[in-house]
């Protein structure tokens, strides 16, 4: 057997063929490109993640500015939009591209952050459970009963309301609240691993736990990992819009689609585009993020596929 | 069978004990309760007040022994702001969402399951494909938004449909299929993956050897196993159901207690709050235990686990 340049390896099965066996991140990446579910996911998360960071660049205008004489423009497939305003603009004339653009930066923050506290719950949890087992395992299970026992949004809302709405508390209890996802999978891939033999060779040869979970658990659960948080991210993102829209999360003026939709509520049967926009918005970046985490799925593990 | 059911039975109770625990800190980690029912610009003299009046100077856990016992006779305390009893006032919404929800689990039941078994039957068509494309993208629709379109569609463009109360069966439609859509994907892929490994198994093979109808294997014989499973997620969605119905309530104005926990949160009516979350998980907690036992008894080969 010998490597050739890029790594892959190739092997002489005395036919005097060689047969090339391509290498794990080879067929990683021919897997990526044949999924269509995974390539769309990703093109819609990278496009919106540039949208938000460039957001100064693309806004055409401040999405800030109020103007009551440049209320209600309607967008420009409509008789009397303007290139002006492509989207329109809302009822205290703020342009309604602006507002979306610089929404991107909402959501992708408020889902990425929500997500690394509830994957930080979640997998301390998963873990422990999945490791120690016996008493642990039934504890940390029970825990996660009782999270699915409460009405999660409702105690979310009634918490941001009784402290004050604001993105730092709402991303703060969306984030204790939906690790429950991640504890239950971490916990069953954990387990999983515990019982294989280069574990065992770690626990023989005197590794602390610590190594053990840190090097040996992680690394291997990791696919899992990131398979739920890209999911993960795109129900927080869900559950923020929703937040918002009942007005007991982002709080006016900050562009937050939700509450986009919220405001646009009260005009919604003369101008409907006012709820169209964000929800569409909304609507495809959820579809991205979904996509993209069910294809990190297939693409990682594609014999797991339900 | 029964020591299975005691043990669960034990779960239950130990999880109901805990969310009372929750459900009564949840209005007294978050600041001082006097001072929320007391309204703002109250002087201190009134906080003291109400204080005394509610024995919140008392300690808390006299004050959780105190009102546990009572919700336990079905006394939950009374609304500071309308002064009504507020077990009468659940009483009186808790009807609506009910209904509500099952409605929508009904609705996300009769769409999921034949959509699942078309899509086990002829797996990797465009049947299967189109049932798939059709949860994923249901996946990513923000429910109280698909609520507003739909008010658009066919409450006003059309004008077929009442678009918010709740006086006649009509007025339950929009907010069935906005509550009920959501669910649908979890019921179809479970009825998609448990058809398939049934049809997969040796009894199916026997059955379509001695060659009985293709129609009689697949509802006697395959559909009573792989509907198992389904029975517990639906006890498992109606309490996500129920729990999660306010937002599609306050879309519709759909007068049941999701409305009310919004509008009492919104006026810090407390003990509503708190009375309304405890019911919800207990509601959710029963029915998931409910959910255990009955699948138990439908599977023998739970009960040993």
């Amino acid at each position: 057997m010998t490597q050739t340049e890029n790594g892959s390896q190739t092997m002489d099965r005395g036919l005097g063929l060689e047969v090339v066996f391509p290498t794990p991140r080879q067929i990683m990446r021919r897997r990526m490109l044949h999924h269509k579910g995974f390539l769309f996911g990703a093109a819609v998360v990278i496009i919106i993640f540039f949208m938000a960071i460039l957001a100064p660049v693309l806004a055409p205008n401040d999405p800030y500015k109020q103007d009551l004489s440049l209320r209600m423009i309607p967008p420009i497939w409509q008789e009397k939009g303007t290139w002006e305003y492509p989207l329109g603009t809302d009822n205290l004339g703020r342009d309604y591209l602006s507002r979306l653009i610089y929404g991107c930066r909402i959501s992708l923050l408020i889902g990425f952050a929500c997500m690394l506290i509830a994957m930080f719950i979640g997998t301390v949890l998963g873990l422990s459970a999945g490791f120690f087992g016996g008493r642990v395992d039934m504890l940390v299970s029970f825990i996660i009963t009782v999270r699915l026992a409460l009405p999660a949004f409702l105690v979310a809302i009634a918490v941001v309301a009784l402290v004050g709405g604001s993105m730092q508390i709402v991303i703060l209890v969306l984030g204790c609240l939906i690790w429950d996802r991640f504890a239950v999978v971490l916990k069953a891939t954990s387990q999983q691993i515990r019982s294989m033999d280069y574990v065992a060779a770690a626990k023989a040869a005197g590794c602390s736990v610590f190594w053990i979970i840190s090097r040996e658990i992680l690394p291997n659960a990791l696919n899992n990992l990131v398979v739920v948080a890209t999911l993960e991210i795109g129900r927080a993102i869900l559950l923020e819009a929703a937040f918002s829209f009942l007005g007991m999360g982002v709080q006016p003026p900050i562009p937050s689609w939700g509450l986009m939709i919220a405001e646009g509520r009260e005009f919604m049967l003369f101008d409907p585009y006012l709820i169209v926009i964000p929800g569409v918005a909304l609507f495809t970046l959820v579809l991205g993020m979904n996509l993209l985490g069910d294809g990190l799925r297939d693409v990682t593990a594609p014999e797991g596929r339900s | 069978m029964l020591i299975y059911a005691l043990k669960r039975l034990g779960v239950a109770v130990l999880v109901m004990f805990t969310v009372s625990l929750i459900s009564f800190m949840l209005t007294r980690v978050s600041g001082d309760p006097a001072i929320a029912l007391a309204g703002e610009g109250a002087s201190d003299e009134e906080i003291e007040f109400v204080r005394k009046q509610y024995g919140f100077d008392r300690p808390l856990f006299v004050q959780y022994v105190e009102w546990i016992g009572r919700a336990l006779k079905g006394d939950l305390g009374e609304s500071p702001y309308l002064n009504q009893p507020v077990t009468e006032m659940i009483r009186e919404r808790i009807g609506v969402t009910m209904t509500l929800g099952i409605c929508a689990l009904m609705f996300a039941i009769i769409l999921a399951i034949p959509l699942g078994i078309l899509a086990a039957i002829r797996p990797n068509t465009w049947i299967d494909r189109t049932a798939l494309t059709l949860s994923v993208l249901g996946q990513a629709m923000p429910s109280f938004w698909f609520g507003l379109i739909m008010i658009i569609f066919f409450g006003v463009m059309l004008r077929w449909l009442p678009i918010s109360g709740s006086d006649t069966p009509l007025h339950f439609v929009m907010p069935t299929i906005a509550l009920g859509y959501y669910a649908t994907p979890a019921f179809m892929r479970l009825t998609r993956s448990g058809m398939l490994e049934v049809l997969a198994s040796d009894h199916i093979r026997t059955a379509r050897a001695k060659g009985l109808r293709w129609g009689k294997i697949l509802f006697k014989h395959a559909l009573r196993n792989a509907i198992i499973p389904v029975v517990a997620l639906a006890a498992v969605q109606l309490g996500f159901m129920l729990g999660g119905s306010f937002i599609i309530e306050s879309v519709f104005a759909l007068h049941g207690i999701g409305y009310l926990a919004l509008v009492s949160i919104s006026r810090s009516d407390l003990p509503v709050v708190q009375a309304l979350v405890l019911l919800l998980a207990v509601i959710y907690v029963v029915l998931t235990f409910l959910g255990d036992i009955l699948n138990a008894f439908l599977d023998p080969r739970i009960r040993v686990r």
